[in-house]
Order: C-alpha cells, then sequence, then structure tokens
C-alpha cells in the first residue's frame, strides 16, 4: 500500500434507498491528472467527498496517499487540498486572510507562510488584489484564490469539484492553463471531476461513471478509439457518382444517405488530402467529425451528456437564494 | 542574509511544510482551530459597521424609552422607590447579551450556505474545537456589546459615576462571561444542523421572546400566575438577569446583605418567610411579611446570588455539551 496517490477499493455509498456510489475500484497513480467524467448525479461529488473524509462510505475501502480515509481522517486531510464545486471562501475577508486561515488550520510553518503566499498568488495573477475583500471578486477570481489556497500547504493531492462549472469559456482556459502548469511545477497528483467533456481531454487518464459505477477507464486516445475511426460528410455535384468513386476507389462503406455522403475513415487528416488529390466529381462541402468522450459516453450509455440547461437553472436558484440578505443583525 | 542562507532558510522552511514532516498532538490541531476560528469571527464583527453601531443603539433605545416611559407605571405597581431606569438597567444588559450571543451562532447556517464551512470541516482541526472557537467568538463578541452597554451604567441618569458603580459594574462583567458562554452554545447546538437563513431568526425569536419576558427583564416576577411563575424558573435568562440585578443594585457588599453571604444565609433560618423567598418560591405578598423579609423581598433579586450563578453554570455546561454534540452530529 502506498505507492499510488489513491486507491479505491469496491466503494459504496447510499442515500438511503439510493446508491450514489455503487461499489468502484480505481487507482489514481502518483503525478497523474485523473478525471472523473459523467452527468450531474452520477456519484462523482459523493466519491470526492468520501475521498476527503467529508463522509463516510457505507462500504469499501479508500486510501489517499496511503491513508485509509475512515481510520486516519486527521493524516489524509493533511495531505489534501480542495477545490469545491461551490465556493468556499470567507467573502467579508481578503484574499490575504483567506490564505491565512488555512495557513493556520493546516499548520502551514510560519517561515515559509509569506512567501508560500506571494508564490501562489502570483501563479494564479491575484498578487495586486492580495489585501482587497473577496467579496469584490468576480467568478473567476474566487475559483483561482480556491486553487491557490488548495495548495497553500503542499498538499500530495488535489482535489478539484467541476473547477471550471459556472465560469466563462475564457476564465475556464485560464484554470486549465493553470493546473497544466501546476502539474509541471509542483509534485502533485490532481483528481478532478467534470461534465463537460472537452475539459475531460486535460486528464492523463479518464473514468467515466453513470448511476455511481464506473463503466470505462482508460486514456482520452484509447477511450475515444473505442467509438471507431473518424466521419467524414462531404457535398457533390453528384452524390451518385461519388458514393461508387468512393467505394471503388478507398473502399469505404457509406453510412449514411441523405442529402450528404457520410463514412468512416481510420485518419481522417490524412484521408482528405488523398481524396482530393484522386477524385473526378467536384466537392461542395467536406467536414471532419474526430469521436469526441461525448461520443464514448453515447456509445457506452446510448445517452449523451447533456444537462447543460439544468445546470444553469441551478445556478440561478443558487443565486436567488444567495442574494437574499440575512434577516438578523 | 547572504543569499546562500536565505536559501536554506526557504529549503528548511518548504521540508517543514511538508505533510510528513508535520507532527503535532490533536490537542495542538484544537488550539489552531480555536484560535483562528475565534480571530475570524471577532474580525467579521469588527467589520461590520451595522452590526457595531445596531447593537449598541438598541439597547440605548430600549432603556431610553422603555425606562422613561414605564418609570410611572413601575411605581403605581409597588416598585417602591427604585428608579425603573435602574431596575431595568440589568434587564437590557441580559437582552444584549442574549440576542448577541445566540444570533452569533447564525454565521454557521451563514458558513454553510456559503460554503466556508466545508472549508473549515475538511481541515485537520478537529470538529469539537471549531464549535470551540465559534462559542468563544460569540461570547466574546457579546462580552464586547455587553462591555459598551456597561459603560451607560456611568451616567447620571443609570447609577451614576462612581467608585461603587465601578465595582458593581467590574463584578457583573464575569457573570456576563458566562452567560454569553452559555446562551452562545444555545445558538451553536441550533445552528448546528440548520440549513436553512430564514428559519434561523423565526426559531430563535420563538424562542427567545418568551425567554426574554419571562426573565424579569422588565418587570418584576412578582404575583405571577403558578403556571408562569414555573416558566419563569425554567428559564434560563431568568437567573441571569437577577443576578445582574442583584449585583447591580444591591452590589457584592456583604455588609448590605446581599444573598448568597453568609448573613443572609443565616437569616433565612431566623425566617422562613425569607427562606421561601431564597429558595426561590417566588415572591410573597409584601404586606403578609415581617419587617426583614418586607426589605429583602424588593423587587430586586429572587434568589441568591450563589444559586443564580450555580444555575446559569449547570445551564451552561448543559447547552455547551448539547452544542458540541449537535456540531459533531452535523453533516
Amino acid at each position: 500500500m502506498g505507492e499510488h496517490a489513491v486507491e479505491v477499493e469496491g466503494l459504496v455509498r447510499k442515500f438511503g434507498d439510493l446508491t450514489a456510489v455503487d461499489g468502484i475500484s480505481f487507482t489514481v497513480e502518483r503525478g497523474e491528472v485523473f478525471g472523473f467524467l459523467g452527468p450531474n448525479g452520477a456519484g462523482k461529488t459523493t466519491t470526492i467527498n468520501m475521498l476527503c473524509t467529508l463522509l463516510s462510505p457505507t462500504a469499501g475501502k479508500a486510501m489517499v496517499d496511503g491513508f485509509d480515509v475512515v481510520k486516519n481522517k486527521r493524516e489524509v486531510r493533511q495531505r489534501i487540498g480542495l477545490v469545491f464545486q461551490d465556493p468556499s471562501l470567507d467573502d467579508r475577508l481578503t484574499a490575504n486572510e483567506n490564505l491565512d486561515f488555512h495557513a493556520v488550520v493546516y499548520a502551514v510553518p510560519h517561515a515559509v507562510r509569506e512567501k508560500r503566499k506571494r508564490e501562489l498568488l502570483e501563479t494564479v495573477d491575484l498578487l495586486d488584489r492580495a489585501d482587497d475583500l473577496v467579496i469584490t471578486f468576480s467568478g473567476g477570481m474566487k475559483r483561482r484564490l480556491e486553487i491557490a489556497r488548495g495548495l497553500l500547504h503542499h498538499p500530495r493531492v488535489l482535489f478539484l469539484d467541476e473547477p471550471t462549472i459556472g465560469l466563462d469559456p475564457q476564465t475556464r482556459k485560464y484554470i486549465w492553463d493553470y493546473i497544466g502548469d501546476l502539474k509541471r511545477r509542483e509534485d502533485i497528483t490532481i483528481f478532478l471531476t467534470t461534465h463537460y467533456m472537452e475539459e475531460a481531454e486535460h486528464c492523463d487518464r479518464i473514468a467515466i461513471i453513470d448511476h455511481g459505477k464506473i463503466i470505462a477507464l482508460d486514456t482520452s486516445e484509447n477511450l475515444k478509439n473505442m467509438v471507431g475511426g473518424d466521419i467524414i460528410r462531404i457535398k457533390t455535384d453528384d452524390d451518385a457518382r461519388a458514393e461508387e468513386l468512393l467505394k471503388e476507389r478507398f473502399g469505404v462503406n457509406i453510412l449514411e444517405d441523405r442529402d450528404c455522403l457520410c463514412f468512416e475513415v481510420e485518419r481522417g487528416e490524412e484521408f482528405i488530402p488523398r481524396l482530393f488529390h484522386d477524385f473526378d466529381v467536384s466537392i461542395q462541402s467536406i467536414s471532419l467529425h474526430r469521436p469526441t468522450l461525448d461520443d464514448v459516453f453515447l456509445k457506452l450509455t446510448g445517452r449523451e451528456i447533456r444537462d447543460e440547461e439544468a445546470d444553469g437553472l441551478m445556478e440561478m436558484r443558487r443565486m436567488v437564494t444567495r442574494v437574499r440578505p440575512p434577516f438578523a443583525r | 542574509m547572504g543569499a546562500l542562507e536565505e536559501k536554506a532558510v526557504e529549503l528548511k522552511g518548504e521540508a517543514a511544510a511538508l505533510p510528513a514532516g508535520r507532527k503535532s498532538s490533536g490537542m495542538r490541531w484544537a488550539m489552531r482551530g480555536i484560535y483562528i476560528i475565534w480571530v475570524r469571527e471577532f474580525k467579521r464583527f469588527w467589520r461590520d459597521r451595522a452590526r457595531r453601531i445596531g447593537g449598541f443603539a438598541q439597547p440605548i433605545m430600549y432603556l431610553a424609552l422603555l425606562g422613561v416611559g414605564m418609570q410611572s407605571a413601575f411605581k403605581v405597581f409597588g416598585g417602591g422607590d427604585v428608579p425603573y431606569i435602574k431596575f431595568m438597567f440589568p434587564g437590557i444588559l441580559g437582552l444584549t447579551v442574549l440576542f448577541t450571543s445566540v444570533f452569533s451562532a447564525i454565521s454557521i447556517i451563514w458558513d454553510r450556505e456559503f460554503g466556508f464551512l466545508k472549508e473549515v470541516l475538511v481541515s485537520p482541526v478537529p470538529r469539537s474545537s471549531v464549535a470551540l472557537g465559534k462559542i468563544i467568538g460569540g461570547s466574546t463578541t457579546a462580552l464586547i456589546q455587553g462591555a459598551i452597554f456597561l459603560i451607560l451604567a456611568f451616567t447620571p441618569w443609570v447609577y451614576g459615576f462612581s467608585l461603587d458603580t465601578l465595582w458593581k459594574v467590574l463584578a457583573v462583567i464575569p457573570l456576563i462571561v458566562l452567560m454569553s458562554l452559555s446562551l452562545t452554545s444555545l445558538g451553536v447546538a441550533v445552528a448546528a444542523r440548520m440549513t436553512s437563513m430564514e428559519g434561523f431568526p423565526i426559531l430563535m425569536n420563538f424562542l427567545l421572546m418568551p425567554m426574554f419576558f419571562l426573565s424579569g427583564a422588565f418587570f418584576p416576577l412578582q404575583g405571577l400566575p403558578r403556571w408562569m411563575d414555573v416558566l419563569t424558573k425554567i428559564d434560563p435568562l431568568t437567573y441571569g438577569v437577577d443576578a445582574l440585578r442583584g449585583i447591580m443594585l444591591k452590589g457584592l457588599d456583604l455588609a448590605a446583605g446581599a444573598p448568597g453571604n453568609l448573613a443572609q444565609f443565616a437569616a433565612w433560618f431566623k425566617d422562613p418567610e425569607i427562606l421561601r423567598i431564597g429558595l426561590g418560591k417566588g415572591y410573597p405578598d409584601p404586606s403578609s411579611l415581617s419587617a426583614l423579609a418586607r426589605q429583602a423581598s424588593l423587587p430586586v433579586q429572587a434568589h441568591p446570588l450563589w444559586m443564580d450563578v450555580l444555575v446559569m453554570v449547570g445551564f451552561g455546561v448543559f447547552l455547551f455539551t448539547l452544542a458540541l454534540w449537535q456540531f459533531n452530529r452535523a453533516e
């Protein structure tokens, strides 16, 4: 035990009749960026909450950095950094004060505290806002500050629960740049969850989770290979002739034939030049679709991860409860 | 400092910061938690100008409006020569401590709503130290509010500027500490597992208003119907207000015959009427009493000081245990 950053075996968590996590097992190697991908309600956050000792498992076993999450809670807590799905900063304190609070509860020695704080604030581009109240920060800034805070005590494993949820595309890109940067600079393992397919691509390995079960676990490349090759769609002046030519010369199978020709090839980007070089029918348009993790999920479950709308609604509801002023003094 | 030395210090620091290098006992983790949570509570209080001003203005308002307004009525109803404002001052003090203490616990619900509680709960500090930090933090704010209000005691309309007032004020402070600790515990116990920010004030007002009215803060607990008399006895605040009033009006001066001293104790056994009062059986009808008893039955103090303190400590321990238990159970 202990060679892996995270080791999970037969982990189960039930809430009454509902089984949120249904006997999952996996290991995360040290230094890896490991992603948990699945729709909302698949059991991602429940898993993270168990790994970070916030929730006790109904059954099974989980070790983080060699320590049992049930028996050695404090050891685990000292070794992990967390960035939650929802903000967890004190917005009436400044960025600096939030970091100070964290430094004390994680016993970061005085000697390194200031230097570490500066270094992290610099990494997340917040050094000039260090003494501003967090309440004045944008969503993206808050998330960045949380990432900095999660790293303050030199954790061995950093858990990021939906690190980019509710952020605009530009900020999302920034966050991913930071995470990439982090992987290079710190000797750290990153465990993250997301329901954005594109974002899961940033991970070294991805576990696809649905209804509390891991249905696939591999690199993004291998997962996509499961689905098959690239899909090319072309429109021509003479589809019938084109279809004939394609079958004859390139030996491809036409998949569907409505208003365009659609077929699957091994390497689309290499196929297209060959096609142009040796094709008599004039082509009106051409498109190449590489399989995405969406396709993988679709193939594995028969469903698409489509909960963006529901998500937006939840976010709005959260905002509404949040802006309501406190009633008491 | 040379660059090399600097580097050395840096490296040493880095090594010390590594998780494996961190070894400290549970006690030290607990102290860390209590300390920083207390600091944070205090900072938040201090930064909130509305809370500071409101907390001070409200008791003044009660004191000025009710104190003056009720003065005449109080005389009519047998308050005797004790001016109502003097009678009521300790009551308002109790009110200030009560509300500040209990409502400081709303920060737990607030923290849960805004996610900060998670940051605390997932940290290596033990949970009970979080609750403890909250209780001490809330009590500190209540103590500050109480202390600010106590300055008013020196004004000529209340007790006047004298050494006597100073001694009384100093004697009252430990009581305020005791009261605020147990009342904040009450708040924490209720807030620990609550998720509704709107529900807390409603529930608390439902609980605090009767506590407050039954405590004898505004009127002497004299000649009440039996059911109400019973309720006043189970109200922890009754004993707080009673003790505060006893000290503020009679002082801790032994010669003045303040309850709780030996002379008083002896007097009970001489006169069964006083014993009855002393044991907290309520106020008798003044006309039926002996002279000695009549003096003791002024609507000043229903119970001897030691009894007040004992009951308060009892309630405090109970509420404190309840708060820790509830907080540990919270998800």
